[in-house]
């Protein structure tokens, strides 16, 4: 498949249409970096610091969370039941084509 | 005092390394760590989990390559300075460093290898505004005696075990406990949580959920919190410490502060050498940045390698220096510790 579309709005509320390969087995908190947008990623995506905290604010349908993202989300700030991820436990796919993604507030 | 030639800040992979690496070349090391153990976040966080790109190991549990480490660097007798996180450094008279660490233990050297990875795990703290006006003043972030809270009202945030562990605790010790979690469930120990909601059905703690602290107040010293409730709204509870237990989060730390240029919590360093902008001191490793940089265990071992080459140049400036293969030299160990 093509790249798909991921569109990541900034702790400004500017969006970013971002195009993504899902063939490099790239993750969300990657692609922010990669594309310049103020994502930390301290802990290289092992779930461990939420600096890559997201709001999903589009209803695709996104894998479970796993018991250490669970985890560090529990401890987080800033955290929304329905909508807080972490960036590095979301691996692009085929399927997230159309993703809207805001930046949680830095703090973590 | 501590005295050595290489002072490496950070005992994991990377430092460790140096070690073999700057004994090759007869350089004696010492390593001061945060953490209680060496191998930094292979141990702390990740040590049953495979790695498979150190090269001629298709995979290799992070604790056994700690553990090898280890046992490679034996001969070199490196010292240690663990569960201290290094603090301060000053240039002394003589052109060498002080490091102090947090426990006052003082180092000496001439150089200093910062291999300090994520940085040192510290306690996450809640976005409240006016939050460091308070901390040491009714706010800490950690517990280290109980009996500080002898009979004082305390209000805990967070639902880990720590939060669940000392609420229990502190039951018996504070004359008032309050417990305030965000969500209605708790992701600690089962039998944790059982007792926590036990202790709240007699009455014996407050058990506040869906609620969050989001204000502070107090003249000098903190006299209540501001809790904000999911439903309920805002309300104020009388207290003498707020102790938010949201775990560790990895900061660069008080290293930060020792004059490094830093770009987006990494060190900034040369490639010819992985010098910092600061005479004598090299980071290498995960805590360092440069372009094209990737934050690899293995780039970290060619890094130590690079680097000690300068710096024996840098504290020896006269000496020559020759390169042999420990194929043909074998590894020459120091015979004893430093004393």
């Amino acid at each position: 498949m093509a790249d798909i579309k991921i569109t990541v709005i900034d702790r400004e509320g500017l969006k970013h249409e971002l195009e993504a390969p899902t063939d490099m087995n790239l993750n969300l908190m990657e692609l922010c970096k990669a594309s310049e947008l103020p994502v930390l990623g301290t802990c290289g995506g092992m779930a461990l610091c939420s600096t890559c905290h997201v709001y999903v604010k589009s209803d695709h349908e996104l894998p479970e969370m796993s018991e250490d993202e669970e985890a560090i989300l529990d401890q987080a700030f800033f955290v929304e039941d329905d909508e807080s991820r972490l960036g590095c436990q979301l691996h692009l796919s085929d399927d997230m084509d159309g993703l809207v993604v805001e930046l949680a507030p830095d703090g973590a | 005092m501590v005295e050595t030639d290489i002072l490496i800040v950070g005992a994991g992979p990377c430092g460790l390394f140096t070690v073999f690496e700057a004994g090759l070349i007869k350089l004696r090391c010492h390593l001061v760590d945060a953490l209680p153990m060496p191998g930094g976040q292979l141990t702390e966080i990740y040590p049953k989990k495979p790695i498979y790109d150190i090269p001629g190991f298709p995979e290799i549990l992070a604790g056994d390559l700690v553990d090898n480490l280890m046992k490679q660097i034996e001969p070199f007798k490196p010292g240690f300075t663990l569960g201290e996180r290094a603090e301060t450094i000053e240039k002394m008279e003589d052109g060498r460093y002080k490091l102090t660490t947090s426990r006052g233990t003082e180092h000496a050297a001439p150089v200093i290898a910062i291999a300090g990875g994520l940085g040192c795990f510290e306690p996450r703290k809640p976005p409240i505004t006016n939050i460091a006006d308070f901390e040491d003043k009714g706010v800490e972030y950690i517990i280290r005696d109980p009996e500080f809270y002898r009979d004082k009202k305390v209000v805990i945030a967070g639902g880990g075990d720590s939060a669940l562990d000392w609420t229990i605790f502190l039951a018996n010790v504070a004359s008032e406990v309050s417990l305030v979690h965000r969500r209605t469930s708790f992701r600690g120990a089962l039998d944790s949580v059982e007792k926590v909601m036990e202790l709240a059905e007699a009455g014996k703690i407050n058990l506040i959920t869906d609620a969050q602290i989001v204000g502070l107040n107090g003249d000098d010293n903190l006299s209540e919190v501001v809790i904000k409730h999911k439903t309920e709204g805002e309300m104020s509870k009388t207290c003498d410490h707020f102790v938010p237990l949201f775990g560790l989060s990895p900061k660069l730390g008080p290293l930060a502060d020792w004059g490094l240029n830093i770009t987006k919590n990494a060190i900034d360093v040369d490639t010819l050498d992985y010098s910092t902008n600061v005479e004598g001191i090299y980071a290498i490793g995960d805590i360092n940045n440069y372009e094209g940089k990737m934050k690899l265990i293995l780039c970290g071992f060619h890094e130590a390698t690079i680097m000690v080459q300068s710096a024996f140049k840098y504290i020896y400036p006269d000496a020559k220096l020759s390169f042999k293969y420990t194929t043909v030299n074998g590894v020459q160990g120091f015979e004893k510790a430093k004393a």
